[in-house]
């Protein structure tokens, strides 16, 4: 397990299963049975309509839709990682989701850019989606 | 109608806290009003000082007011405008007859100049709420913006240089301003030469830190007339959200302002080439142009060649933050406050050397949040037709 000094989310009854799933690799958002309205971040309703919604499991591809270069953070954790980039995400499957994009030449980012999913394991029952750049499949 | 405002002491104010920047700011505008304190019966703070320092229900009782109509509406930096909107309609309807709006922060002083660089949350703290799925990426304030603006960018080619000409605009009125924190003036190349903060914004695409206070009062016509300033009217004013954490924005190369625009436009019964002056909420210059874009001054993606023509300069078409704006001159974090005050002092024609010469139209759109609520105020110097 990697050893996280950064901020961790605290899970609660809607967002368990999500972190939960990212521990084990999996992507999810939520999928609407009633409208159809798929959804990030987890919600106790469905955001268009009020349903209840469901998970869906994403496959983890997706293209960045915008990002920007942080290169002043205070905060311990990512003080000594500037620059570093944090993007909006938008899945195959729809709905955008926020994360670092990694393993990449910061200058090689752009809008545009196809990315899947990469999981830091962080705590037994948490893992932090992140993104870099699509392998060839 | 307003008939009365103040400002506590800026930008730098140490022997101030925040309390007592509204304590002051409250006393300069009773004072500029000609009204007595026991004539206050509606009092709107939206604290933001934190630990309840400042909230309504506190500074009502510091201040002792003994209201009828009381608001605590916080949307961040556009709470003000969103004030404006709500007390027009309770003195509309009756609920109070004269209402005090304050504000105050000693930002610069107590935390200095790390304004959004200092992440939202502190390591190793379990973080709940929405905030969670944003909390372990390290994303900033500014970064919000700066990803605004590279999705604009993207979609139209609004440039660097573009961004910049907002920023050298605003400066220019703050070298008029001897209060102002940045005076010198600066080129468009001194903004792309200053350090990138969170890429494409560099270091003079943010606003100042700074203290600072203000207040307004809001009045009813029957009062307004015996009092010794000249009314500015509310001739309209609306409010719209479209997120509020910045992973929940719809669409990075918009705002509400598109919506909130429009709509106070329509009540004021004015249109864009009605207006004489901009007081827009520049937090970034990104936030300018945005709102430039929402309210219709440019079309949706052409606001960089719009600002790049001059109209928002000293002498131009639609001269914007007269003061010398969050960039240039005093942002302690809710600058909305700010958009209001000058918009009066303007409109009394009481702004001195950067007086807009027969400013009888003001429009202020607050940006608060990451552009997630914006709320926009139409003012007047003359009645409602």
């Amino acid at each position: 397990m990697t050893d996280w000094v950064k901020p961790l989310p605290l899970p609660d009854n809607v967002s368990a299963p999500y972190w939960a799933a990212a521990r084990e690799g999996r992507l999810l958002v939520q999928e609407c049975p009633q409208c159809g309205n798929r959804q990030w971040y987890p919600r106790a309703l469905c955001a268009r309509c009020a349903a209840e919604p469901e998970w869906l499991e994403c496959t983890g591809r997706g293209v960045v839709y915008t990002y920007c270069v942080i290169r002043q953070m205070g905060t311990a954790g990512f003080r000594d990682e500037v620059p570093y980039v944090v993007a909006m995400v938008e899945l195959d499957e729809g709905p955008r989701v926020m994360g670092n994009v990694i393993g990449v030449d910061i200058a090689e980012v752009h809008i545009g850019l196809a990315v899947e999913a990469a999981f830091i394991a962080v705590a037994d029952d948490i893992g932090i989606p992140q993104w870099r750049p699509l392998s060839d499949h | 109608m307003i008939v009365g405002i103040g400002l506590s002491d800026y930008p730098r104010a140490p022997h101030l806290d925040a309390v007592q920047h509204h304590v002051l700011a409250a006393r300069r505008a009773i004072a500029d009003a000609g009204i007595a304190k026991s004539d206050l019966d509606g009092y709107v703070s939206a604290g933001g000082a934190g630990g309840m320092l400042d909230d309504a229900i506190t500074m009502a009782e510091y201040l002792r007011i003994d209201h009828r109509y009381i608001d605590s509406t916080m949307t961040g930096g556009s709470s003000f405008e969103f004030h404006v909107q709500h007390l027009a309609a309770a003195i509309r309807d009756g609920q109070c007859d004269t209402a005090l709006v304050t504000y105050g922060s000693d930002r610069l002083s107590a935390t200095g100049r790390g304004l959004g660089t200092g992440g939202f949350t502190q390591p190793k703290q379990g973080v709940a709420g929405p905030a969670q799925y944003e909390a372990p990426y390290g994303n900033t304030l500014v970064g919000a913006y700066a990803m605004h603006a590279m999705r604009h960018m993207h979609e139209f080619g609004t440039t660097s240089e573009q961004l910049a000409e907002i920023a050298v605009g605003v400066r220019e009125f703050a070298s008029l301003n001897p209060l102002a924190i940045y005076r010198d003036l600066i080129t468009v190349d001194d903004v792309l030469a200053s350090r990138m903060v969170a890429d494409p914004l560099h270091k003079l695409d943010c606003c100042a830190v700074t203290d600072g206070g203000g207040a307004f009062i809001m009045t009813t016509a029957d009062r307004a007339r015996d009092l010794p300033n000249a009314p500015v009217y509310v001739l309209g004013a609306a409010g719209a959200q479209t997120h509020w954490n910045i992973s929940q924005q719809t669409d990075f190369s918009t705002s509400a302002a598109a919506v909130a625009g429009p709509r106070a436009m329509q009540y004021a019964g004015i249109g864009v080439d009605d207006v004489d002056l901009l007081m827009l909420y520049d937090s970034f210059t990104i936030t300018v142009l945005m709102l430039l874009e929402g309210l219709g001054f440019a079309p949706r993606g052409e606001g960089g060649p719009w600002v790049q023509e001059g109209h928002l300069r000293r002498g131009g078409r639609f001269p914007m933050n007269t003061d010398g704006g969050g960039l240039s001159s005093c942002h302690p974090g809710m600058r909305g406050m700010f958009l209001i005050t000058e918009a009066v002092r303007q409109l009394r024609g009481h702004a001195g050397v950067v007086q807009v010469p027969d400013c009888k139209v003001a429009v202020c759109a607050g940006s608060g949040g990451y552009l997630s609520a914006i709320g926009v105020a139409v003012l007047s110097s003359e009645a409602p037709s």
